[in-house]
């Protein structure tokens, strides 16, 4: 278990989670790796908080990720980082797209969004990165290529070469939207963090 | 090549090779993907069934007539496809026949958790359960094999973690199957008494030739460890069982029913304490209770509730748990929403402004029933809305058929809701029902149905008119109406509502998120027109944020629907560049 790594990917249903968890999955079975990703279907997709799960190393057996044990959680809003802190380990990395979605209860004064959310993770034991994906996105043509964004900056932690991603991009994005995801995959690959 | 694969498209990759010719299926969260995945192969007819018990009647005649074949549902619509399920244990196969199930313990999207395995028992069938892709896949065509051997449909169990999961698989050839010789048999074939009850003699001997199997397949296997502890599980359950316990003595059981005796019991004496890790009942654990096994620890440290994983098992075990920091504060719940431009929002709306009771159904469209909407008042089962509002008009009279509704959606009133409107016409009732049609089975990621005029395979193919349909099943009262027109759906809902006849109102506007529907532009808000009244907090829509006193709209999430329009009488939302 011990040489298993962990990450997960969470947001809001709708964000394009699962097509960024497809695209680590085939990276890494390129990359000679076993794999499990555990993905969420149905209801819960419907604007809900959606999280994917990403394991690797050489055997995998479960699919899902516990508290305390994800290496990496990609989180496409603030909250959802907010929400899934406890699945990290100590000490691991939290890449946070600085983006507010507010959820129902908020929405209906049920409950309030917390503040300063970004600043409160920091001094939780755990690396932070705190991007703008969504202006990144929209710098690379389209708001809606967060995720790739997000993928980019999280290849900088994988040692994988620019060839093997640029061939899973191809191989895992429809070829209409090719040339989007790559140029947000680049922005965010760029990103110092 | 070694691919990345859902355990659904497993299935679908193991149809393929094993030659299957038929699939008949309803959608149904987690096995939808199965279908859509096998619908691509040129070599397999597939289609949608209007519901479980259809698919499965349909998947029994193509085996009788030869072909191998195949039919998948969630747990709850085997409750549906139960009636077949039952009898075609009796008359056995021609071509395999294989029924897949997929549970979906912890309910991510399902009304209840029910343990299907309790099905493969009750209606003396064999049932296979694979605990990743590779096996989803090699096992599905080992139920064939198995279907064909014993003549007998056999089932095959997956869950949310196996079929929405992705693991390695190293597709295979497909072997092709020719259409087997039909002979007629009636005393196999037609379930009459005198039939049946030599037939149920044939499923006594089959489950006996079955348990004896079960003692030797290699679907079952010993992984011996260090003696110590000993694990019996099954599925999913073996994934979390071997994370926590990488040199413990495990059995995994891939045939799940009939469970062997002997096996277990030679296994348990070679480890010094037994566990049975399995999710949902204790199905395995009374088996082996009931055998004389001992078990050392079962339900009583897993429970009944919910889904297992690695940390539950070590939990459970007194393993210990890593660290994990806290965020110290609440996080607000991000429930599922109505996505922006719904077409049930202003629907949902208005039920709630009319304080209305409205019974509700299986769809997006339950949603409803969450804040600020919170418009339903029961949800049971597909179909179930018409006939409760039908049996809790009848009891509580004519004031409750004027304020109480029932919401069922397009494919949903195809698969079960037509009977309970006759129930209504049929027994002088004078409920109200509002079929919500947004031309396509929504929540199960937009599947057709008989409505859309599309099959499965997308080839062109006559609609059912739901207006022909009720008008048929004798509601002489039909409307039809766009519910984004608030004004217009009020006026229809009283006139109905007021009837002393049985009414249908249907509101039709498409799904939002089809790709035949083009967005608008996103609206606006300027921040000096908004007067703070919060009506347009009101639709509960998730585009509509309230902050520092002014309500303001997300461009990336809005889809222009005008809805919210309506719902400000300052007239301050507007698309960019109309002037108030």
């Amino acid at each position: 278990m011990s040489e298993v790594k962990n990450v997960m990917i969470v947001g809001v249903g709708g964000q394009g989670t699962l097509l960024s968890s497809r695209l680590l999955g085939n990276a890494l079975l390129a990359e000679g790796y076993d794999v499990k990703v555990s993905e969420v279907h149905g209801m819960s997709q419907r604007g809900g908080s959606v999280v994917t799960y990403v394991r690797f190393g050489e055997k995998v057996y479960s699919p899902v990720i516990d508290k305390g044990q994800a290496d990496l959680i990609l989180a496409f809003e603030r909250l959802e980082a907010a929400r899934w802190l406890p699945y990290l380990k100590e000490g691991g990395t939290l890449i946070v797209n600085d983006q507010r979605i507010s959820p129902m209860p908020v929405i209906t004064r049920a409950a309030p969004y917390p503040d300063d959310i970004l600043e409160k993770l920091a001094g939780k034991g755990v690396n932070v990165v705190a991007l703008d994906a969504l202006a990144l996105a929209q710098k690379a043509g389209n708001a809606k290529a967060v995720n790739m964004v997000l993928m980019g900056v999280m290849s900088q932690r994988l040692n994988f070469t620019d060839e093997l991603w640029q061939e899973t991009i191809q191989k895992t994005v429809p070829a209409k939207f090719l040339d989007l995801n790559r140029k947000a995959f680049a922005l965010g690959r760029a990103q110092v963090t | 090549m070694n691919e990345l694969m859902l355990g659904n498209k497993a299935i679908a990759r193991g149809l393929y090779e094993a030659g299957c010719r038929f699939v008949s299926s309803y959608p149904g969260t987690p096995s939808t993907e199965i279908t859509e995945e096998v619908s691509v192969f040129p070599e397999v007819y597939a289609e949608w069934a209007p519901n479980e018990k259809v698919a499965c009647e349909a998947a029994v005649g193509a085996s009788i007539g030869g072909a191998r074949s195949f039919c998948a549902m969630k747990h709850v619509g085997l409750n549906v496809a139960a009636d077949p399920l039952f009898t075609a244990a009796y008359t056995g196969v021609n071509g395999g026949l294989v029924i897949c199930v997929a549970d979906d313990q912890g309910m991510h999207s399902s009304q209840n958790e029910q343990d299907s395995r309790h099905y493969a028992a009750s209606a003396k069938l064999p049932m296979l359960e694979p605990s990743d892709s590779a096996e989803c896949l090699a096992f599905t065509k080992e139920a064939f094999d198995l279907s064909e051997a014993f003549d007998t449909p056999v089932m095959l169990r997956t869950c949310t973690r196996v079929a929405h999961s992705q693991s390695i698989v190293e597709p295979g050839e497909r072997q092709e199957r020719p259409l087997k010789e039909y002979v007629k048999n009636p005393q196999k074939y037609v379930m009459m008494p005198a039939n049946a009850i030599g037939r149920h003699v044939v499923v006594e001997e089959r489950m006996k030739a079955l348990s004896e199997l079960a003692e030797t397949t290699p679907l079952n296997r010993v992984e011996p460890g260090d003696g110590k502890i000993g694990f019996v599980t099954a599925g999913i359950c073996y994934q979390y069982v071997r994370e926590c316990f990488p040199h413990a003595s495990v059995l995994k059981l891939g045939m799940i029913h009939p469970l062997p005796v002997k096996l277990i019991a030679d296994f348990a004496a070679t480890v010094e304490t037994l566990y049975v890790v399995e999710e949902l009942d204790p199905v395995i654990e009374t088996h082996c209770l009931a055998n004389g096994i001992r078990v050392d620890g079962g339900k009583n440290l897993f429970g009944l509730l919910g889904e297992l994983s690695q940390g539950r098992v070590a939990n459970a075990m007194g393993l210990p748990l890593p660290a994990s920091a806290d965020f110290g504060e609440l996080t607000p719940a991000r429930p599922p929403v109505l996505c922006p431009g719904c077409p049930h929002r202003g629907l949902f709306y208005m039920l709630n402004k009319l304080k209305l009771t409205v019974t509700g159904d299986i769809g997006c469209y339950t949603l409803g029933a969450l804040a600020p909407l919170s418009a339903i008042d029961t949800t049971i089962c597909m179909g179930a809305s018409i006939s409760t509002l039908h049996g809790f008009n009848t009891v509580r009279g004519g004031e409750s058929a004027r304020s109480t509704v029932a919401v069922i959606g397009d494919s949903t009133f195809m698969h079960s809701g037509i009977t309970s409107l006759i129930d209504i016409t049929y027994n002088k009732g004078i409920s109200t029902v509002l079929i919500l049609d947004n031309s396509i089975t929504g929540m199960t990621g937009h599947q057709q149905n008989p409505t859309t005029g599309l099959t499965l395979k997308n080839q062109p193919t006559p609609q059912v008119s739901i207006e022909a349909v009720c008008k048929a099943a004798g509601v002489d009262r039909i409307q039809v109406v766009d519910p984004n027109d608030l004004t217009a759906l009020e006026t229809v809902l009283k006139e109905e509502l007021a009837a002393p006849e049985p009414s249908v109102v249907i509101t039709r506007r498409p799904c939002a998120l089809l790709k035949s529907v083009k967005a608008m532009p996103a609206l606006v808000i300027p921040e000096d027109d908004c007067k703070g009244c919060r009506a347009c907090m009101k639709i509960g829509c998730s585009a509509i944020h309230f902050e520092n006193g002014k309500a303001g709209i997300d461009e990336t999430l809005c889809v222009g629907c005008e809805l919210c329009i309506q719902m400000c009488v300052f007239g301050a939302i507007r698309f960019r560049g109309v002037t108030a």
